[in-house]
């Protein structure tokens, strides 16, 4: 857990006092990746300096995990803290294992344990130990150094890490592959993050919550879809964007809204059984599956009735599918794709998983504003 | 800068041949070859002047390059450094009369001037490296808990390394150019034999003066080079891919 309380920068410059943090106070729970998020200069930076004390604090407590960090010194806190910089900064001088182990050797781990969690590192990012451990850092692409970067900063395992736009100096094809791949470490590894991002699509991935500051101050503090659908002022919704109900397609998983109970039927059924269920439901149609229960095709209520034979020969192919845990963004491209309301969910395996429909994903998206409208 | 290693290397041997085989059919090579213990003398007197100027120039040079470079410094190392400047405009016949004005004649004043001489590509290049390294390598290195002093020894004094070397490479071909002049001022050195060649209008003499001096700038370049290619760490080192 990391709690800042009052916390405030100012830098003395000629042209007068700048306040680069006025009184900042947040949590971010054990676990959790908070997204530090607002347009250039703004404090982001600085608020995240504050917490290594890589920029002393003017003023304000900050609190790891429940103690206050003024009463340890400098290195120790800082080697404690996990940080990865924007420009990567790995030390060219230094091999990547010698990089990878540079925090574990100052805190006193033999050269051996140090090398065995270098490699163990590598490989959790998908680097071949043998290949990497001995290169120097010119020796790697881009991508590669960005993961060694983060790995870096997970050497000794700390409780905490602070990145500042960690994926910023990366293409944006890239960026969403080690995106996604920190996630999942996220998801083992349960750190409590501190992450600037200036980029809204990467804050609302990314976190868990986000704040988002303007000339020092946080203006709002929240889940990404609270701050997409309720915005407490104009900058806040003005900072995410006209689209900002768009964006929020994607904290949803076509999973969350799938009708699971959509009605199927096996390929060899017949017409006047797939006419009866229907009748007997609200859906206007049938998906068809094969043996082994992936979809095949649909049928619809109309030509289902009165049709005799079997649904196999009467069913159309299916426009698309998509997998259960595509998120509604994916799922309306392919909606709007195929022109289609609805699509079929599968599973891993292939197999039928639901349907989603496009009243279901209005549904899903408005819940929250009825509330709101409701309250 | 290999390429201008292998050029030498190429042309050198050329120029020797060239030179030798002049010599041969002018009976000049038994001429030289009389002066042969004047010959191994010098050298080795003037090989000890070289070491030991160049060698406390380097001892002296890498540490004041480094605290002129430190933060608290910031504001007079620039200073310092247009002095330094202006000092290595000062030919260096003349940093080696002044010297001779001070401490008289004799091994002292020759090593002191040359040492003078030599100190200035290494103070500037060390100053002028570890500020070149990048600001986020130290920021990197401070976040991640390492001490000023660690800093400086793992980061900083590694990724200037290459440039300091160039700093020492660019300081001993200016001490062993140098030396010769050391003669003039009671130093002794291979310089004897050059003077005293040119005094004389005894071209064997002068040879035997002039090609050990050319051949120890060869060698002490190639050795330098062969230094900077080697012993830098390939990670930060432009001359190994
Ligand atoms: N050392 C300093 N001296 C004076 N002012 C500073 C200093 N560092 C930062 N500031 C000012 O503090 C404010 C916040 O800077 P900060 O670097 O935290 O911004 P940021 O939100 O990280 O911006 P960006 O997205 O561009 O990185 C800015 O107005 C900046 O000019
Ligand atoms: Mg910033």
């Amino acid at each position: 857990m990391i709690r800042l309380e009052n916390l405030t920068k100012t830098f003395d410059t000629p042209n007068g006092t700048v306040v680069a943090a006025d009184k900042v106070n947040m949590e971010v729970p054990s676990g959790e990746i908070c997204i530090l998020l607002g347009p250039s200069g703004c404090g982001k930076t600085t608020a995240l300096k504050m917490i290594n004390r890589l920029i002393p604090p003017s003023s304000g407590k900050i609190f790891i995990n429940g103690e206050d960090t003024s009463g340890l010194n400098d290195i120790e806190l800082r080697r404690k803290i996990g940080y990865v910089i924007q420009q990567i900064g790995l030390f060219p001088n230094m091999t990547i294992e010698e990089n990878i182990c540079v925090v574990p050797r100052l805190l006193g781990w033999d050269l051996k344990r140090a090398r065995a969690r270098a490699a163990e590192l590598l490989a959790l990012v998908g680097l071949e130990p043998r290949l990497f451990l001995k290169r120097y850092p010119k020796e790697l692409s881009g991508g590669q150094q960005q993961r060694v970067g983060v790995i870096r900063a997970l050497a000794a395992d700390p409780p905490v890490m602070l990145m500042d736009e960690p994926f910023g100096a990366i293409d944006p094809i890239n960026r969403e592959i080690i995106q996604d791949e920190f996630l999942k470490m996220q998801a083992t590894l349960k750190k409590t993050i501190m992450f600037v991002s200036h980029d809204i699509d990467e804050a609302v991935k990314m976190g868990d919550k986000i704040a988002i500051f303007r000339a020092g101050k946080i203006e709002q503090y929240d889940a990404p879809d609270r701050i997409l659908a309720h915005p407490v002022n104009a900058f806040v919704a003005d900072f995410v964007g006209a689209d900002r109900t768009l964006k929020r397609l994607r904290l949803i998983t076509a999973e969350e809204v799938a009708d699971p109970d959509a009605p199927v039927i096996a390929r060899h059924g017949r017409a006047a059984d797939a006419a009866a269920m229907l009748r007997n439901s609200d859906h206007r149609f049938l998906v068809v599956i094969d043996a082994d229960h992936r979809p095949v095709g649909y049928v619809t209520a109309e030509e289902a009735e009165g049709s005799s034979g079997l649904v196999g020969d009467l069913a159309h192919p299916l426009p698309a599918t998509v997998p259960v845990r595509a998120d509604l963004r994916a799922v309306v491209s392919e909606m709007f794709a195929h022109d289609t309301l609805w699509l079929t969910l599968v599973d891993d395996g292939g197999r039928f998983a639901g349907v989603v429909t496009q009243p279901a994903v209005t549904r899903c998206l408005g819940e929250t504003y009825a509330r709101a409208n409701a309250a | 800068m290999r390429k201008s290693f292998n050029l030498m290397g190429a042309v050198l041997p050329l120029g020797l041949f060239a030179l030798g085989a002049w010599a041969g059919t002018s009976g000049l090579i038994g001429q030289i070859g009389t002066y042969w213990e004047d010959i191994v003398y010098l050298t080795q007197q003037h090989m000890v002047l070289v070491g030991a100027s160049g060698g406390a120039a380097i001892l002296v040079g890498i540490p004041v390059g480094i605290w002129l470079s430190r933060p608290s410094m910031e504001r007079h190392a620039e200073t310092v450094m247009q002095v330094f400047n202006i000092g290595t405009t000062i030919p260096t016949l003349a940093v080696i009369a002044l010297s001779m004005t001070i401490l008289g004649i004799g091994f002292a004043p020759a090593f002191f001037g040359l040492f003078v001489a030599s100190l200035l590509p290494i103070v500037r290049n060390t100053y002028a490296g570890l500020l070149a390294v990048p600001a986020h390598l130290k920021e990197a290195a401070l976040g991640m808990g390492m001490t000023r002093g660690q800093i400086l020894w793992r980061v900083e004094l590694p990724n200037a390394l290459y440039v300091m070397f160039s700093g020492v490479r660019t300081a001993l071909a200016i001490n062993v150019g140098t030396t010769p002049l050391a003669f003039l001022i009671g130093g002794g050195g291979l310089g004897e034999l050059i003077f005293t060649g040119i005094d004389l209008m005894d071209t064997s003499m002068l040879l035997a003066g002039a090609i050990p001096t050319a051949m120890l700038a060869v060698l002490v370049d190639f050795l330098t080079g062969q230094g900077q290619l080697r012993l830098i760490p390939r990670g930060v080192n432009p001359l190994r891919v």
